[in-house]
């Protein structure tokens, strides 16, 4: 659709965009990014016609850019750029329909019933319609923006530019419009949008222009651009790439700049005992990993509570009993990371491992009346649940890459299986040894501060702290269990 | 529900055509009725009939009907003329350089040719072929050239010509002329009083004639400007937005300035600076109307005509038999009208 190559101008003496080329395919969504001052506007106005080209060439739909007149061009390309106003005050209705006019000849410009359905087509799509007879002045920004979008929708080009189109939008109306703009790509519409949002970018587009000091940095997919040292490269900036929680894309978080941080260490003197719960209050959030009840998944959480709930206690509508409990207590759900266990408090167990440069603290709950061996086969779901589970809580005082938490569990899960082994606990179903219960719990959280950990396998230093504080704890809270039933 | 809102729009359209004609058409028999001798409405229309269509009117006094078709009904008619001249005039180019305050003196074509009449009377010049005429003529002759000068100066600084480079460049040879019209006025006897008195601005004596010299700026630049409506409402949204739109606004902008400063230039030539009808006109206009240009244009030229007949009529009879400077009376009703619609406007909090 459109062929860009070796472009090169600017404004007055000096160039702003240098020997850029690029194409764009018919009903692709492609979208420029860039840091300020990069020459995305600049290329945007030359794309537009709006700039005269120092040298390179531009080929809209095959044909040289200049050798359109302004209204051809404007039959074809259709333009939204980042402010527009007037003075004057025209209706919403009104000034949408100025796009028709490169679509009006003839001597009197009639305006005709095709024109009426193609303005009330626009207005509806921008979700405008309800204002249309409003003045523009008595519009906020964003929905000006939206008028200005029907009207570039109302000339029916072929080719859609976008100089940040979501600039001041809010959330909702920003989705709205790339949702739109998306849609109308897969009738056909050729969009090239300038972006300051990378993740809104990386979301939507199906390829990406990267520009630096007005020339090509990368072009490629969102996978490709969206590269920390890209980013780092262009932007100067440190930003960290996780996957978005829904959709196969990359998204970049930025990294504040590193205050100076005191070192934290969660020790047994931050364990608060309560007939009912233990729990223990960090002075930070610390980034958690669970399968708690309240609090599940990755988080930043500083709050974790170890409840004591009867052995009759009815599961039906847990989550929402629990949620009740734990405010009730004072704690703050977003912030917390919530168990529930049939095991005494007095019985919890915990241990504080010192290896090399990090040091871990393990707190563990466990009862044994649900033990399963994992390993042998058997019914999903038992007909009737005994009390009995045990609730793993590892804090690493250190600083975990992702990895690390992932290899945490399975460390600590090991630990687990093997304090269970060494204490002869059985699934009574089987009649060999368990490896856990039904309904285990596990949290990993890490102060992220201190010295960096990027393993957590079961030789290193993070490791071997988390297999021992695990098999420790737990192995000791067994007995106080085992030693609290015995007769 | 937009629909009963649409139909309340168009009628509101519509009503405003019906009021500004309605407005025409009274200020115009108020114009030719009103004076030393005041004739009646009916005798005005057999007159018209008479001349118009060559209908019996031997009950009309023969001097009656000098006065109106020899003296009222040309000065009425002319004053017609440069009212709507100036405010079709005001209206594009408000639309045009993106700026409500904008009028039709604003790129300096009213200097122009007030240096070039200033000339004539300062110089005594009269060229043998145009007679009486010579004032008229060579004041368009230096508007146009003014015009062209300023557009020549624009684009030397700046090939594009922004409208903000035009303003300036406007407001430099305003300035530059006007120091001339003070020079040669400071250096002048006794043509002093003849001098302000054309500054000020006239309709009174001039006769159909004038209204002949007139007539073919006035018929070509309104045309021009009233085609150029659709351009003009997509420049007021800025050159670039208007360019995205498919406008080639280099080309239209040019035929805007041109249609513009011509009719502005025939207008003062022949009656001498007037001003404030080229910025309230416009103004009133969109209040009612909105600002959509294809209406504001042809609308401005209505009330424009009707307004400055009925100055005229106040500025020869408040003071009867002295008559006032016509563009005394503009600027005293239309700076309060204006400052009172300003006022108005701040008070809604609406942008002009």
């Amino acid at each position: 659709m459109i062929q860009a190559g070796e472009l090169s101008g600017g404004y007055g003496s000096g160039l702003i965009v240098r020997g850029v080329s690029f194409s764009v395919k018919k009903g692709e969504l492609f979208g420029v990014l860039g840091p300020n001052g990069s020459g995305k506007t600049t290329l945007m106005n030359m794309i537009s016609g709006l700039i005269a080209l120092e040298s390179g060439t531009i080929l809209v739909k095959g044909k040289p850019i200049q050798d359109y007149s302004p209204k051809e061009l404007a039959r074809v390309m259709a333009v939204l750029p980042q402010m527009t106003s007037s003075h004057f005050a025209y209706s919403v209705k009104e000034t949408v329909s100025l796009g028709r006019y490169a679509h009006q000849s003839g001597f009197f410009k009639s305006w005709t019933a095709d024109d009426e359905k193609v303005v009330l087509g626009a207005l509806q799509k921008t979700g405008t319609l309800a204002f249309a007879y409003k003045p523009l002045s008595a519009l906020s920004g964003g929905e000006r923006q939206r008028v200005f979008l029907a009207q570039a929708l109302a000339q029916e080009p072929e080719i859609l530019l976008l100089d940040e189109p979501t600039n001041h939008l809010d959330l909702s109306f920003q989705k709205d419009l790339l949702d739109l703009l998306k849609k109308m790509t897969a009738d056909g519409l050729t969009v090239i949008s300038i972006f300051h949002d990378l993740n809104l970018a990386s979301l939507y587009c199906d390829r990406l222009l990267l520009m630096k000091n007005g020339s090509v940095h990368t072009i490629g997919a969102a996978a490709d651009i969206m590269k920390e040292e890209h980013i780092h490269d262009v932007y100067n900036t440190d930003v960290q790439k996780q996957p978005h929680p829904e959709v196969p894309k990359p998204q970049m978080s930025l990294l504040p700049a590193a205050s100076v941080e005191n070192s934290i260490e969660i020790t047994e003197d931050m364990i608060e005992w309560h007939s009912d719960y233990i729990s223990i209050k960090s002075p930070i959030q610390l980034k958690v990993l669970s399968s708690g009840v309240i609090g599940a998944g990755w988080g930043w959480r500083s709050a974790f509570v170890n409840r004591h709930v009867d052995k009759n206690y009815n599961m039906d509508h847990f989550e929402k009993e629990a949620s009740c409990y734990f405010q009730e207590k004072g704690f703050d759900l977003h912030e917390t990371v919530g168990m529930m266990t049939a095991v005494m408090m007095e019985d919890a167990a915990y241990k504080r491992i010192v290896q090399d440069d990090v040091s871990v603290f393990a707190v563990a709950t466990a009862g044994v009346g649900n033990a399963v061996d994992v390993s042998r086969q058997r019914k999903s779901w038992k007909e009737k649940h005994k009390p009995g589970t045990i609730n793993i809580w590892v804090f690493a005082n250190g600083k975990l890459s992702e990895e690390a938490f992932v290899q945490g569990l399975m460390t600590a899960a090991e630990a687990k299986a093997k304090a269970l082994a060494d204490a002869g606990v059985m699934d009574l179903e089987s009649g060999t040894i368990a490896t856990g219960t039904s309904t285990d719990s596990i949290l990993i959280a890490s102060t992220q501060r201190g010295a960096y950990q990027q393993f957590a396998g079961s030789v290193t230093p993070l490791g071997i702290a988390i297999g021992r504080a695990v098999y420790e704890s737990v192995t000791e809270s067994l007995e106080k269990t085992r030693r609290r039933k015995a007769p | 529900m937009p629909k009963p809102f649409i139909q309340t729009f168009l009628l509101n359209k519509k009503g405003v055509y019906l009021l500004s004609f309605a407005f025409l058409l009274a200020s115009f028999f108020l114009g030719v009725s009103v004076g030393t001798v005041m004739i009646p409405f009916r005798d005005i229309a057999s007159i018209i009939a008479h001349h118009l269509f060559g209908t019996d009117f031997s009950h009309i006094d023969p001097s009656v009907d000098s006065i109106v078709w020899k003296i009222r009904f040309p000065r009425v008619v002319l004053a017609g003329l440069i009212g709507a001249s100036l405010a079709i005039a005001g209206a594009a180019f408000q639309g045009l350089l993106r700026n409500p305050l904008a009028d039709p003196y604003t790129l300096g074509v009213s200097s122009g040719a007030s240096a070039g009449a200033v000339m004539v009377l300062f110089f005594n010049i009269s060229i043998p072929v145009l007679g009486v005429f010579t004032l008229p003529v060579i004041s368009v002759l230096t508007a146009i050239l003014t015009i062209f000068c300023v557009l020549v100066f624009a684009q030397a600084i700046e090939r594009s010509m922004k409208v903000e480079t035009i303003i300036l460049t406007g407001i430099i040879f305003s300035s530059f002329l006007g120091a001339f019209i003070s020079l040669m006025i400071a250096l002048t006897g006794e043509e002093l009083r003849q001098i302000i008195s054309w500054l000020l601005g006239s309709v009174s004596m001039r006769g159909w004639p004038y209204i002949q010299l007139m007539a073919p700026f006035f018929m070509v630049g309104t045309l021009l400007l009233l085609y150029m409506a659709p351009e003009l409402n997509a420049m007021s949204f800025g050159e670039d937005q208007a360019r995205h739109l498919g406008v080639n606004v280099q080309q239209k902008k040019m035929v805007v300035l041109i249609a513009g400063s011509v009719i502005t230039g025939a207008a003062v030539a022949v009656s001498g600076t007037i001003g404030f009808v080229g910025l309230v006109i416009p103004h009133f206009v969109r209040i009612l109307a909105g600002p959509d240009h294809r209406h504001v244009l042809p609308l401005s030229m209505i009330s424009g005509a009707g307004f400055l007949i009925l100055a005229d009529l106040a500025a020869r009879t408040i003071i009867s038999p002295t008559e006032l400077p016509i563009g005394v009376i503009t600027s005293l009703i239309g700076a309060p009208v204006f400052a009172a619609i300003l006022i108005n406007k701040k008070r809604k909090g609406g942008v002009a």
